[in-house]
């Protein structure tokens, strides 16, 4: 009785499906082909984890419409709970060590979500803001001052110095402020594209479901939401972890596809960096995310010819496109543009 | 109109209380008692005692700034109250939170209306029937079959309760977008998708032409009627709520100055002194 067809929002979900096969697809084709340069190369693994973390952000700003400045918090976690995780597992196989590392930073970021989420989800707006803010500085701090290591007793950790006296045979993985070094490189490519696709699909699912109804509710009105008896915290709570989750997995694949990674490295600026990429493609705008994140994650690499000046382009380009992207003059001459083509279109039939 | 639907007859319920007969034998469905509240120094509303009959559409009207508003927000629990109580069906509501007090029956409307403006209407009343859909987080994402099987009777639900409004056709706009009139009867279609016993109504006819106001009076009648809730509604046109409501109870500086039936209000001099002032003697 009920034909089932698509509503906007499921095709808008379908294309934006197809454009990361269709990116994947060809980045692969080019990288067999040898076409890929090998900086380029090096790039795939981190692009598809600024790509997951401008996506889970997403899910935090765009749907759950609260603004978070610690979001490298999360990914931080994730990034060293994984690579610890990964050094420590016995798994033989490079890929599986890779699923249980992105699952463990996942947990453990989730986990570091709600240990945030229950005190601070109460605060609205800029205040809100103000302490993820600090949640990512203390992240910092905690992970410089933080010792693992393992030997044949299994894992040992310190904090604040370095007490810990391993057998012999023994490994520093952790080693505070230095952060783990010699990581053994086993994030792929495709690895990172399953990571995308899997975070694509959970975030459209649950905006397409009762839950995602619920958040967005609490996001366009929260008193309405209530009057109507959605439990606030809990959906505010759920939306937190599950981007803190994703973050998690995203520091993971990132971490195991650098040699070293130290906690500096997720810093305020990173977060500002992935709030960038929400903003610029747009809030609760998926396939926004994912071209941002894509194209300002190249753009430093691709502007290495200005050498010294890099950064300043950098920051030049970033207010052009901002500019143009919010500006209605400018929009609505691209749409007449569009609507000029369509009804040439129109009158040439 | 109002002559096509003859006015019960009011009867005192326990003490100052009037609800119409056909309730008598039931609880209230809503029963204040001698409720109040203080903003710092100002009594907003003061010895505020009401009860409303099971069926009953009941009136709350008043100059601006009578308090009327902040009556709804005190049965929602948007404010504690500073004295007295509120029961709903008999359960006493000290303590509860607007969400609990939602689950307890309670849905309401708002004066400047709050949609969830970038969903679509479907997506508005779906969010109202939130509570009766069920299935998990999970079970969402995973889009299992439990999922299918509730979102299509979500969906049915969304539009039967669309179609009170004659609205079916409009689910997939955005909510936002609607015209004025329309945005305030998808707010009253949402709530009434909260499976509600009584429904607060904030002004309902603001913004409408005579013939939506008329139509919306044929509808909030329709509605008691299908669905066997009260109604209270708090409304500045009075043609709308001498027509429609059975009991009504005037406002003013918060405080209770005259309860009865639409004709007894309109004769009632303190009302009309309310409203229009007092002649200059002499």
């Amino acid at each position: 009785m009920n034909k089932l067809h698509l509503s906007k929002a499921s095709r808008v979900n379908f294309a934006t499906y197809a454009m990361v096969i269709a990116a994947y697809a060809v980045l692969q084709f080019m990288g067999g082909a040898g076409i890929l340069s090998a900086t380029m190369r090096g790039q795939l693994v981190p692009i598809c984890a600024y790509v997951a973390m401008a996506l889970s952000l997403n899910l935090t700003v765009g749907v759950l419409g609260e603004l978070s400045l610690g979001h490298a918090g999360f990914m931080s976690v994730g990034a060293f709970a994984g690579a610890v995780a990964a050094a420590a597992l016995p798994i033989p196989s490079a890929p599986l060590r890779l699923a249980a590392a992105m699952a463990a930073g996942a947990l453990f970021a989730a986990l570091a979500g709600a240990l945030v989420g229950v005190p601070v989800l109460r605060l609205n707006g800029d205040y809100l803001a103000i302490v993820t803010l600090a949640f990512g500085q203390i992240i910092k701090s905690i992970v410089e001052n933080l010792y693992i290591g393992m030997d044949s007793r299994g894992l040992h950790t310190s904090f604040l110095e370095n007490r810990l006296t391993l057998r012999e045979g023994g490994l520093m993985i952790l080693n505070g402020p230095m952060g783990i070094n010699g990581i053994n490189k086993i994030s792929t490519f495709t690895a990172g594209f399953l990571l995308v696709m899997l975070i694509l699909v959970v975030i459209f699912h649950l905006v397409g479901s009762r839950t995602g109804r619920a958040i967005m509710a609490l996001r366009d009105n929260r008193i309405a939401a209530e009057s109507v008896g959605i439990p606030v915290t809990k959906y505010k709570l759920m939306a937190f972890v599950i981007a803190a989750a994703m973050a998690g997995a995203a520091g993971t694949l990132f971490a195991l596809g650098q040699n070293t990674i130290t906690a500096s490295k997720f810093d305020f600026n990173t977060s500002i960096l992935i709030l960038v990429f929400v903003v610029l493609g747009g809030q609760g705008r998926m396939w926004g995310s994912i071209i941002a994140a894509a194209l300002l994650t190249i753009l430093p690499e691709a502007l290495r010819e200005f050498a010294d000046y890099r950064m300043l382009v950098y920051a030049v380009v970033l207010i052009l496109v901002m500019l143009a992207t919010n500006n209605p003059t400018l929009q609505g001459f691209f749409t007449s543009l569009f609507r000029k083509n369509k009804r040439k279109e129109a009158a040439g039939k | 109109m109002s002559d096509m639907y003859p006015k019960p007859k009011l009867v005192p319920v326990p003490s100052t209380n009037i609800i119409p007969e056909r309730d008598v034998g039931k609880r209230p469905i809503l029963e204040c008692r001698h409720l109040g509240i203080d903003f710092g120094g100002l009594t907003a509303v003061d010895d505020f005692n009401m009860a409303i009959g099971r069926t009953e559409i009941a009136g709350l009207i008043g100059p601006n700034g009578a308090g009327k508003t902040t009556v709804f927000n005190l049965l929602t629990k948007v404010y504690q109250p500073t004295r007295g109580t509120v029961m709903v069906d008999g359960r006493d509501t000290a303590g509860k939170s607007t969400i609990q007090v939602s689950h307890m029956g309670v849905a309401r409307t708002f004066q400047n209306i709050r949609l969830f403006n970038s969903l679509t209407v479907e997506e508005n009343v779906k969010i109202g029937l939130h509570n009766q859909i069920r299935y998990s987080a999970l079970t969402g994402v995973l889009r299992l079959p439990a999922f299918w099987r509730e979102e299509r009777k979500a969906h049915q639900r969304a539009l039967e309760l669309l179609s009170i409004f004659d609205m079916q056709d409009m689910a997939g706009y955005q909510a936002g977008s609607l015209p004025y009139g329309a945005q305030r009867r998808l707010e009253i279609v949402r709530a009434l998708a909260t499976n509600p016993s009584l429904l607060l109504l904030d002004e309902p006819a603001a913004g409408m032409n005579p013939s939506e106001t008329a139509e919306l009076m044929t509808n909030i009648r329709k509605i008691r009627d299908t669905f066997q809730i009260a109604i209270m509604l708090i409304e500045h046109d009075m043609n709308l709520v001498m027509g429609v409501c059975e009991g009504i109870c005037v406002l003013n500086f918060g405080r209770i100055i005259a309860k009865g039936t639409p004709d007894d209000i309109q004769a009632n001099p303190a009302v009309i002194e309310a409203y229009l002032g007092k002649r200059k003697e002499g």
